[in-house]
């Protein structure tokens, strides 16, 4: 019996690569399609005259088949004979980086993939950089279209070095690199005959190798408290306990408050229970008549995250309106939301070639990484992104749009 | 937390995002597996006391044991519920026969906007999953819909961890999809460990059964002999039939169910 948990990852590289063909391939050859979903992309490769189109199992909008790009991410389900995934994928057209971002953070692995006739391009770059600010440090890599280059050992090895030298400058390491020909299936699921020169696993083995996160569940508590509920005359304050556990009785600090108080009961609809563990939703109620609101953040006394209204961080910005710098914009990070301003962009960086464009800048253009400094209105509860995820990434929003995603790298 | 837990309480986390978000929403029910799911878990959110109506969008082509399943839990779960219909369309006879991309746009979509401009809802919670359909697997969780109700698929907003589009102009709204993860099997394995009550149709007789419903007129049943829950949760394990291939309107061409939801289909 196979377990019945799912390890998430996400496939990325530069348009054209083979995404959405690798992973049509590898849900091909696990048998893991319907018979009439096979029908159905039979019969529209031939409708819009092609050969039997893999990728169209992902790429399902109109737009997407006809000009055979992937414009937004998607996500399905597989399995090996040793567990469950799914399988996030991403566009590669640089127009929809927000969207490869988007499934990107819902990942837990990443797969970057790269056509061995043209090596490394501009989103190869841009991708696996997003994937570091993301903190994804389980990679594998799979070297495409081998059979267009006679299935070399020679060009793999050189374009292994090619992709070697770029992931270590932004300190990622990858568990395998594997030559694959995703279009036939070499090295897919099925060990290829033509490179008997390769004795790594195949791509399907290197999956089941993928670790899920770690429990946070050793972590000091952090309970960010999502709305508040009156139910028979209690107040019930509701969320995601998002580190440690949360127990009956014990002493609680609110942030930014500061008042201290004990938990007088965890609450789950039609369960008794004395604890709430991370990943959980559950509501409190407390011993003493505190005041609690949405973003206040719930920790335990002499084990608190930073309260502060100043922070160091990088972002990405994604919109075409640039950021300018004291903008007035807004920062949500847990279930905290305040106005910002970004009042200093000590680097402008390009996020595919990675050259700082410009020092001290006064703005931040579409795609381009900035490092900056934050100032929020209100303080607010932080951890360094590599101390606790949850209060260390954030959003910010401009108009009403989600613009950049940031992760917190120092306190000021 | 093992599996179902973990779909659980994310599924409770955007149910209650929602809602302090917007305040002013609403859920639709069609009764089915998924959104009865649905219903479950926001009942679990606000500890027994849904604080927002719920809506059946009435096309009054539904089976019999649909309207008798929702007469009955309405008063069991004390629900605030809004029977929606698009009472214009119905009496000029708008019909499957005459055409059933016109049928699910005039008596679906159209009864849900004329709803919601009635009631002036913000936001909408709805139970689609992304191994439904290739078009439901591209929705994000919070997706915003136009004043027309268009689906702007080709430019979503970007969507990170646990942040979703919570601002939007005052003509748009946002649909919710806290079900978006789950499978099919992982409905059936939740139902069967909550003890969920499910229509009747959805149980075999004769050799039959209903793995999706919606409109009489619209669905065929599967060639299948479960009759409990435990008999389909081992059906799916093994079936090569996809969910929705009982149901019409994902058929009658390829990209019917695109232009369907472009249009703000469910």
């Amino acid at each position: 019996m196979i377990d019945s948990s799912n390890i998430k990852f996400v496939i990325v590289g530069h348009v054209d690569h083979g995404k959405s063909t690798l992973i049509g391939r590898l849900l091909y050859d696990t048998n893991s399609l319907p018979a009439d979903k096979i029908e159905e992309i039979r019969k529209t490769s031939k409708d819009l005259g092609r050969e039997t189109e893999f990728a169209y199992l992902l790429d399902h909008l109109e737009e997407e088949r006809r000009q055979g790009i992937t414009i937004d991410t998607t996500q399905v389900f597989f399995k090996t004979n040793k567990r469950h995934y799914v399988i996030i994928d991403a566009p590669g057209h640089v127009e929809f980086v927000k969207n490869m971002i988007t499934g990107a953070s819902q990942a837990e692995a990443a797969v970057l993939i790269i056509d061995v006739k043209e090596g490394v391009k501009e989103q190869t770059k841009r991708h696996a950089y997003i994937l570091s600010l993301l903190g994804l440090n389980q990679v594998i890599v799979t070297l495409n279209k081998m059979d267009l280059r006679d299935f070399r050992e020679e060009r793999f090895n050189e374009v292994k070095k090619q992709v070697q030298e770029f992931l270590n400058s932004i300190n990622v390491e990858p568990t395998f690199y594997i030559p694959i020909c995703a279009i036939k299936g070499d090295n897919v699921v099925e060990k290829s005959k033509n490179m008997n020169w390769y004795k790594g696993p195949t791509f399907a083995e290197s999956l089941d190798t993928l670790k899920n996160r770690e429990s946070a569940e050793d972590k000091a508590l952090i309970f960010p408290i999502q709305d508040i509920y009156k139910i028979n005359d209690k107040r019930i304050a509701v969320g995601k306990v998002e580190t440690g556990i949360i127990r009956k009785a014990q002493a609680l600090k609110v942030l930014p408050s500061g008042q201290i108080t004990k938990v007088r009961s965890i609450e789950k609809f039609q369960h008794n229970v004395n604890t709430g563990y991370a990943g959980e939703s559950i509501g409190i109620t407390t011993c003493d008549p505190v005041f609690l609101a949405r973003g206040n953040v719930i920790c335990e006394p002499e084990n608190e995250p930073v309260l502060t209204d100043v922070f160091k961080a990088n972002i990405f910005w994604m919109s075409k309106k640039h950021l300018r710098k004291a903008e007035k914009i807004v920062l949500k990070c847990a279930t905290q939301e305040t106005s910002c301003k970004v009042e200093e962009i000590s680097k402008r960086i390009n996020s595919s070639s990675l050259q700082v464009l410009e020092e001290n800048s006064d703005s931040l253009k579409n795609l381009e990484i900035g490092e900056v400094r934050i100032k929020t209105k209100n303080p607010i509860s932080i951890k360094k992104f590599s101390e606790v995820e949850a209060l260390g990434r954030f959003t910010l929003v401009q108009d009403e749009d989600i613009c950049a995603g940031g992760i917190i790298t120092n306190y000021v | 937390m093992n599996y179902l837990d973990k779909l659980e309480s994310k599924s409770i986390y955007i149910i209650r995002e929602a809602y302090a978000q917007f305040r002013k929403v609403a859920m639709l029910w069609s009764i089915g597996k998924d959104s009865t799911t649905l219903l479950w878990l926001t009942r679990k959110a606000f500890f027994g006391k849904i604080p927002f109506p719920v809506m059946h969008i009435d096309t009054t082509y539904k089976f019999k044991e649909i309207y008798e399943f929702r007469d009955k839990y309405t008063k069991k779960w004390a629900l605030d519920l809004i029977v929606a219909k698009n009472e214009n369309a119905i009496s000029k006879g708008v019909c499957p026969e005459k055409g059933k991309f016109k049928c699910c746009n005039e008596l679906k979509t159209n009864a849900l906007k004329i709803a919601i401009e009635k009631h002036k809802f913000r936001a909408l919670y709805l139970a689609i999953r992304r191994d439904e359909h290739g078009i439901r697997a591209k929705e994000r969780i919070f997706s915003p819909r136009d004043e027309c109700f268009e689906w702007d698929y080709k430019n979503q907003p970007p969507e990170l961890w646990d942040q979703y589009k919570t601002k939007i102009a005052q003509e748009e709204h946002i649909r919710v999809h806290p079900l978006l993860g789950w499978r099919e099997i992982d409905i059936w394995e939740y139902i069967k460990r909550e003890k969920i009550p499910a229509v009747s149709l959805y149980f075999a007789k004769e050799n039959k059964r209903y793995r999706s419903i919606g409109c009489e007129t619209c669905c065929s049943p599967i060639e299948s002999s479960a009759d409990t829950m435990e008999k389909i949760i081992e059906e799916l394990k093994t079936s090569k039939i996809s969910e929705r291939s009982g149901r019409a309107q994902d058929k009658e061409s390829a990209y019917m169910m695109q232009k369907l939801r472009s249009l703000g289909y469910m």
